[in-house]
């Protein structure tokens, strides 16, 4: 599974990156940004489900991985 | 109209809707349940004509189509034309710009308000709070109004952009003038933003006169491919910055407080468990959420069946949307620990609020140190709070007893 951000959607709101430090980050204009491929485990599936329900903009997707 | 029929005393809020009338100031959210469930979209003759959807969906929707709707003015009042508030600039960029030109103003003015800049500022909001609790340190009882929660954004917003913090009453005018006294006839409103426009010269003035570093410098001196920005839009850049950067997070720690003066068993559990916070921020956010904004119609219009027409009035309910039981689980219960909370506190889509991330981490730690330094305290007199009119909700005097 892969957690991806479209960037189109995101409108910087930062609820990703306070509630999942380990999975996302920002960039230079505060828009959430996924660190690393996104890859996610086990143990942090939930969170990302947990960000993803918390995106007041509806710009996290949690992926079959390819 | 006169001044007193405008005032005249709200009887149905689904057909004459005023959110400064006593009723709504007071306590808005029954008023927006019974429009959400009869009605739902209220609409008023007063403003030259305005609407209100009250469902979340609704609020999305308008919030999200810059086809239908401008956001060249935002804050409603009985002037729907000042000349200097055309789009798709407006008088405050971008908060006032529309689509081409407002992802230019934003892309401006995003950078000072990502979350790597304001994170260095924790300490500054820190110390700040700090020396505002100090003042009323061994007195049993005060108001955390008016002597803590208004003095915190006027203190960051004012050192942000540079100006003596020794001015920070005359920014609390501005944006009382701005905000609240929306409901005057043209004629008097208009020359009371006077002495405003004068102090944001004086301020530029002194700035050109001597550059520091601070958000008014960048702002008269960076360049996007080799042009500065105009003065129209350094200064109306500033108000909002200034404007926005006040009343909005004051009213949220004010409300935050007052929840917390009359919910003791919330305030224990904040005092037990401090890891709560973050999550108790967003939660406060929702449940108090101080700001609605507004939009004006671009051309006639049928929203879901109702018959907008160019140039009403549009409020965006930000409030009322985080109130809605289709959105969220017991809606109107506030859930300290609420896990799941999508909420719309900073407005949707491409107009969120600059400033979030500030807020965020000024309520946070404005709320961190007052229960740090008073664990315990309560409401003294529930009738004696008194809040904000307009669209910035919060209140003002907030009489609180520290308790032993």
């Amino acid at each position: 599974m892969k957690v991806v951000i479209d960037g189109e959607l995101c409108q910087g709101q930062g609820r990703c990156f306070s509630i999942a430090p380990s999975l996302f980050g920002f960039d230079d204009l505060g828009d959430g940004v996924v660190l690393g491929d996104g890859t996610l485990t086990a143990e942090t599936l939930d969170l990302a489900r947990l960000a993803q329900a918390n995106c007041p903009e509806h710009a996290i997707f949690i992926e079959e991985s390819s | 109209m006169s001044l007193d029929e405008l005032k005249a005393p709200v009887t149905d809020f689904a057909t004459d809707w005023d959110h400064t009338d006593p009723a709504w100031v007071h306590d808005p959210y029954p008023i927006w349940e019974k429009l959400r469930t009869s009605c739902p979209v209220a609409h008023t003759d007063r403003y030259g004509g305005a609407w209100f959807p009250t469902t979340h969906q609704m609020v999305s929707d308008v919030a999200n189509d810059t086809e239908h709707f401008t956001s060249r003015l935002v804050v409603i009042t009985n002037n729907k034309y000042p000349p200097n508030a055309e789009a798709p600039i407006g008088g405050a960029p971008p908060i006032t710009s529309d689509p081409p030109f407002h992802q230019f103003a934003r892309r401006v003015i995003l950078p000072a308000f990502a979350p790597g800049p304001v994170n260095a500022l924790e300490d500054q909001v820190r110390a700040l709070c700090r020396k505002h609790l100090d003042t009323v340190a061994g007195e049993d009882a005060f108001d955390a109004g008016l002597r803590y929660a208004q003095y915190i954004s006027p203190g960051v917003i004012s050192k942000m952009l540079g100006f003596p913090e020794a001015d920070e009453e005359l920014f609390r005018d501005f944006v009382h003038l701005v905000l609240d006294l929306v409901d005057l006839p043209i004629h008097e409103r208009g020359p009371l933003f006077v002495p405003m426009a004068e102090y944001f010269s004086a301020q530029i003035e002194d700035h050109l006169a001597h550059p520091r570093d601070d958000l008014t410098n960048y702002l008269l001196h960076v360049e996007f491919n080799g042009e500065r920005l105009s003065m129209e839009h350094v200064r109306g850049t500033m108000v909002l910055v200034l404007v926005a950067g006040i009343d909005t997070t004051w009213s949220a720690i004010g409300s935050a407080l007052w929840h917390l003066a009359h919910h003791p068993s919330d305030l224990a559990r904040l005092v037990a468990e401090p890891e709560l916070m973050p999550v108790a921020v967003e939660e406060f956010l929702r449940f108090y959420a101080p700001v609605t904004m507004a939009r004006l119609v671009k051309d006639d219009f049928d929203f879901y069946g109702w018959p907008m027409k160019k140039d009403d009035w549009v409020l965006l309910g930000f409030p009322a949307a985080n109130r809605d039981p289709e959105m969220f689980s017991d809606a109107d219960t506030f859930v300290i620990d609420r896990a799941l909370n999508r909420h719309a506190a900073f407005g949707l889509g491409i107009h969120r609020c600059i400033g979030s991330n500030l807020a965020r981490m000024e309520l946070r730690v404005a709320l961190e140190e007052f229960i740090a330094r008073f664990p315990k305290f309560e409401l003294t007199d529930p009738t004696a709070v008194t809040w904000a009119p307009g669209q910035v909700r919060g209140p003002r005097s907030i009489p609180v007893r520290v308790v032993a």
